[in-house]
Formats: C-alpha cells, structure tokens, sequence
C-alpha cells in the first residue's frame, strides 16, 4: 500500500479516536467545564440518613443547587450528620429551613430536598439546619401499618 | 579490523552440545583468508550448528572462535552487530524480505547502516544485481522469483555492504543444473573479484570440490578429514572415502541396526 | 510417585523459563533505543496493520452489543416502570466493563493472532536470523514497533467501540423501544462519571494493551520455527491474552469499584 494513503488512514485512526474520548467525555459523562463554582458549607442532623451516599444531590424544588460532602455520626447524639456544599449563588435559605432525605422514583437513589421557611435571616457558612425529616425507612412503615391494624 | 593474518577464523577446541547429544567434541579449524573453504560431512553432523556459532548466534560449551582475532563468544550485544557486518550469510531460503520488492532488500543494509543518498543508493544497488544477473528483476517481489533467482537476490543484499566474507548455507541444495552452474560461476567470481573469504556449507561433494581451495568433513563432532580436494578425493581414510565417493555402504552402515534377518522372518515378534 | 514430582518440578521450572523469557523479551525490546527518524514509518505502518484493520470488527461488535444491551435492559426495567435508567445501564456496562475487555479478547483474536503468526512465519524462513546477520536487531526493527502500535491501538479501538456501542444503544432504546430521548441522555450523563467511569475504562485499555501485545509478540519471537510450532503458538496467544485480559479485569475492577 503506498504510503502516503497509509499515513493518512493511521492519522485517520487516532484522530477517531480522540474523538470518541471527547464524545465520551461531553455527550456520556456530561462533563462540564464548570466544576469551579464557589459554594459554602451547610450542616445538618437526621436521625436516619437511609441509603443517603456522598455526592447525593441536594434539591430545591426539584432543582439540584449542591451536593452532599460527607456524611459523619455525631457520637454524642447517635444521629448522622450530613455536610453539603451549597453553590453560593444559592444564598437565601432562612435559618428555619427544613431538609428531607427523599427518593428519586422507586428503584432510585437517596437524594436531600430543602425547603426553605419564612426567618428573616439566612444560613451562613457552617449553619446547622435545625428541623430535618429523616428517610423512610420500609420496616418502621410496615411496622406501623401493622400496628395501625391491630388496634383496629 | 584486518589483522592481516592468514586465518580470519581460528577455532580451537570447540565443543557444544544439544541436551543429551554431542554436536562438536574438541574441533580444532582454521579457516584461511580469501579462499574458498568448503565444510562438509553427512547428514545432521550439526554443519548449521557450526555457521551459528562463528557467527555468534549461540555460544560454544567450551573452546574458542576467533573470527578477525576477536573472541566471539565474548562480545557483547553491540560488538557482535558490528562484527556482524563484516560477515555474510547466505541462508538455504534466500530468507528476503517477503513484503517488498528485489530492489529493496538489497537496499536494506545500505539504508539502515550508511548515510548514503537515494542516488547512493541506488548505485549501489544496481551494481550488486547486476553481479548477480538481476539487474532487470529489481521491482519483482520475492514470491514472484524462482528457488535459483531468489538465492541470487538473497546474495546480492549479502554483498551490499562488502563484507570480507560471505557464508554459503547449502546454496546447492534443489538447484536444477543451470542454477547450479550459476551459483557456482558467482561463488568463484565474487571471491577473487571482491577478495572475499568464502565458506561453503554443503554435501554436495562434485560441485564444493570443484571450486574449493580446502575442504573440511566432518562427522559424529570430529574432524575427519582436511585439506586441498584432491587430497581427500585420494585419501586411504575409510570414513572420508565413503563420503567423498558417495558408497552406500562403509563405516556408515546400509542398515539401521536391527534383530538377525531370518529371526525376523520367522516370526520372532509372535512369540 | 517420584515420576509424578519429577515431571511436576520441571514443569513448574519450564513456566518459570517461559516467563523469564517473556520478561527478558519486554525490557530488552523496550529498551531498543528506538531511532526517531527510521522507526516511525515502521510504527505508521504496524498501527495500520493493528489499529485500522481491526476496525470494521470492533465497530461491528460494538454495534451489536450496545443495541442488544439497551433491548435486554429495556425488557427488565420496564417492568419496574424505570426503563428511562436503559441509558445509563448502557453506558455504564460499556464504559466501566464491555468496552475495554470485548474490545481486548477482540484484539486478541484478530491482531494477536496475526502478529504472532506474522512474526513465526519470520522466524520460520530465517528473516529474523537475516536481519541479526545483517546487523539489525529485531527487537528494534521487528518487534518494538509492533508492541508500540498495540499499545497505542487498542484503547483508541476500546473508545471507538463504547462510542458505536452508546450510539446502537440509543438506537434501539429512543429510535426502536420509544424511550424520550431526553431522559435517556439526561440519565447517563448524571449516571457517567468521567474520571470513574470513562477514564478507569481508559486505564483498563492500555492495560489490557499492554498485556495482550506483549503475549502475542513474544509468542511469536519465542516459537518453535515450525508449522506446528506457529500453530501452537497462534492458540497460545489467544487463549493466554484472553485468561490475562479477564483475571486483569476482576483485579482491576475491584481496585476501582471496590471500595465499599
């Protein structure tokens, strides 16, 4: 094979081949080139955090406005403590916010959901959110439901 | 380098051995330059053996190769190349490049050891096939030649890089009688044209003994037998006789050892 | 008794040869300073050979494999009402697992063969003993470029293959099946994670590169110069680099996504 058509066939090659790693990268992974944005950190207690992971979502109204960090066991009070990063544009949470551990569909993942109250002030760097809803969990339900039925 | 002595290869108790069987036992040769040395003997007496120890291929178990004055079980990886280039083996195949043309494997050893232009190049090319009678097959590709024109190639990419000497492994073997004539004519012309040192590795005794200045036969790892051809071809030696007047029969027996003939016929084996 | 452990222990010394032979093999051929200026043409060439020429199997695998995954996946979510995650599980099989080990015992099968076979079928007529005689190594005419262009061609081949896999997937899943196409991208993408998933396929190729053109050039470069001799080796490689290729995958898996 003559070389010239060669050297353009291999150039060809790795040239299809770079541009499946970038279809990858943008089109599959939904890489962004935004990773940077600045955010401040919020804490908050659940006494079941249920199959909550980090780098779960954190919604509002549906909208994802930051991710869970860590997640940690406060030994004094045996309740999970969830560290997320809120994006700083998102600055107007009232101090009595509350925060849900709710799941995406049925088979889906733990994710939390804010919703924000009616204070005057807003959560700042480092705040605690006070009232929070924990996940819900399948045998304290059935649990109850049983319960319920009993006493009827 | 030339030492100009009158060996340029010098082995001296050679032994080397193949798992359980001997190959060499303490061979002593000498091998005198610029003339055609044929080395011959029966049959799997390890003669390729032999081509790839002096050309440093596989080490001896013992003894000596001296090639040029150079030790060449000793060399290391990037001396033994070098010594490499001063040599040429001309191997039973031809072994050219399968997938490129007749030009271009004679092209090879200039383009991969010199600095010469494509001009350079291809100069020298032209003068080599011609010496070898193919100037006009230089674009055929290897497939496309004969078992005797593929050898002529093979030949001319040997002798791109002038070597001092040149190995001939079996050229002889399959040649209808023109192509034998041929390779003959070449072995003598290259030798005293190009002044080179020539090593025929053979059994075919007419045609090596033709052209040799000295003959070596060898047999079960010894030397058998040295000297000029008419020497051998006269010699009272039983082993050499039978080998250079081709006897079915001699020191090397017609029948593979076996049982009594008429114990075999009579059925011994049903007993 | 004494048979059986004789015949053990020189087998076991025998294995123990071979893989120091391999390993010989790869640091001497790495090592082959390699000239620039001449053994580009001779890496253009073999990428040719390995690279572009395994294209149409791997695209075709690819092709296949991703359409049969999303229609396999779509007919087990669906019956959990979550046949939107289809695209996810697609890209997520392809990218972390599929893509790099078919795309390897792919490889294998195709390039490694030929190389081994290409290789003994040189070492069967003298042209490697031609060219040492010649003065030019081998390793650095023969077997470096070859090892070079595997290294380089099999993870662009594996990218190549998670790409038409995505694609044949989303075929079937949007075009065929009737999933919004919206939530099928959408899923993936907050699914996929480039340094987790894409990249650790990544590393997983070029290792699997790296083992599967070792075994099947030093195979060939090891062979017994017979017919039967490239024969045996031919299946070595194949069956050697594919055993490799899946026990690399379970150990690199398990560094990757194991931490639970």
């Amino acid at each position: 094979m003559h070389s010239k058509t060669l050297e353009v066939t291999v150039g060809l090659f790795m040239l299809a081949g770079f541009a499946a790693l970038i279809v990858l990268a943008l089109n599959v992974s939904g890489l962004t080139f935004s990773e940077s944005k600045s955010s401040y950190t919020v804490y908050a207690s659940f006494e079941n955090i249920g199959g909550l992971t980090a780098r779960s979502k954190v919604t509002v109204a549906g909208v994802a406005v930051g991710r869970v960090v860590d997640i940690t066991l406060d030994k004094d009070e045996f309740a999970g403590v969830v560290e997320m990063a809120i994006e700083s544009d998102y600055d107007q949470f009232t101090t009595d916010t509350t925060a849900a551990i709710l799941t995406a569909g049925l088979l889906g993942e733990k994710y939390i959901g804010l919703i924000s109250g009616a204070d005057d002030e807003f959560l700042e760097d480092g705040a605690m959110i006070a009232d929070t809803q924990s996940a819900i969990v399948l045998e304290e339900l059935i649990g109850q439901f049983l319960f319920n039925n009993v006493n009827e | 380098m030339k030492d100009g002595s009158a060996n340029i290869i010098e082995i001296r108790g050679l032994s080397f051995s193949q798992g359980d069987r001997v190959i060499f036992d303490g061979i002593d040769m000498d091998i005198p330059r610029g003339q055609i040395t044929a080395i011959m003997g029966p049959s799997g007496t390890g003669k390729t053996t032999l081509m790839r120890l002096i050309t440093g291929q596989i080490k001896p178990d013992a003894g000596t190769v001296f090639v040029n004055g150079e030790n060449i079980s000793t060399l290391r990886r990037n001396d033994l190349y070098r010594v490499r280039r001063k040599m040429g083996m001309l191997f039973q195949s031809g072994a050219l490049f399968t997938d490129r043309s007749v030009y271009e494997n004679v092209a090879f050893p200039l383009r991969e050891h010199t600095n010469f232009t494509e001009t350079m190049i291809r100069d020298v090319v032209l003068m080599k096939l011609h010496a070898v009678g193919l100037r006009g097959a230089r674009d055929m590709l290897p497939s496309e030649l004969s078992g005797g024109m593929t050898r002529r190639a093979a030949l001319a990419r040997t002798i791109a890089l002038d070597p001092e000497m040149v190995i001939y492994d079996e050229p002889f073997a399959g040649q209808d009688p023109i192509g034998m004539g041929v390779l003959l004519q070449l072995i003598k012309l290259l030798n005293t044209a190009l002044g080179l040192t020539s090593i025929v590795v053979s059994h075919d005794i007419h045609e090596t003994a033709s052209i040799a200045d000295n003959l070596f036969v060898l047999s079960q790892g010894k030397v058998i037998g040295a000297g000029s051809p008419e020497q051998l071809m006269n010699t009272s030696e039983p082993r050499v006789a039978q080998f250079m007047k081709g006897e079915a029969d001699g020191p090397v027996p017609f029948h593979y050892p076996a049982h009594d003939y008429l114990d075999d016929l009579l059925g011994g084996d049903l007993l | 008794m004494i048979t059986w452990l004789r015949i053990l222990g020189k087998s076991g010394l025998g294995w123990l040869a071979v893989n120091g032979r391999a390993g010989v093999f790869i640091v001497n051929t790495l090592c082959a300073v390699p000239n620039v200026r001449k053994g580009f043409p001779l890496l253009i060439k073999q990428l040719y050979a390995v690279g572009v020429l395994s294209l149409p199997i791997v695209v075709v695998s690819g092709l296949f494999i991703g359409m049969v995954m999303s229609l396999q996946g779509y007919s087990i979510l669906v019956d959990y009402g979550s046949e939107q995650a289809v695209g996810q599980m697609v890209s997520l099989s392809l990218v972390r697992e599929l893509g790099p080990v078919v795309t390897a015992l792919l490889f294998a099968g195709r390039a490694g063969s030929s190389l081994t076979a290409e290789i003994g079928l040189m070492k069967a007529t003298e042209q490697i003993t031609s060219l040492e005689m010649l003065g030019v190594d081998p390793l650095r005419y023969v077997m470096a470029p070859r090892l070079l262009a595997g290294f380089i061609a099999l993870p662009i081949l594996t990218m190549i293959f998670n790409v038409v896999g995505i694609w044949g997937g989303s075929l079937v899943a949007v075009d065929w099946l009737g999933v919004y196409d919206g939530s099928f991208w959408a899923n993936m993408q907050a699914a996929t994670d480039f340094k987790i998933d894409v990249l650790n396929g990544v590393i997983k190729s070029v290792a699997f590169a790296f083992v599967v053109t070792w075994i099947a050039v030093f195979q060939g470069h090891d062979l017994t110069p017979t017919s039967e001799g490239i024969g045996r080796a031919t299946t070595k490689t194949v069956v050697y680099s594919s055993l490799a290729v899946l026990g690399l995958d379970f150990i690199l898996t398990a560094v990757m996504f194991g931490d639970f």
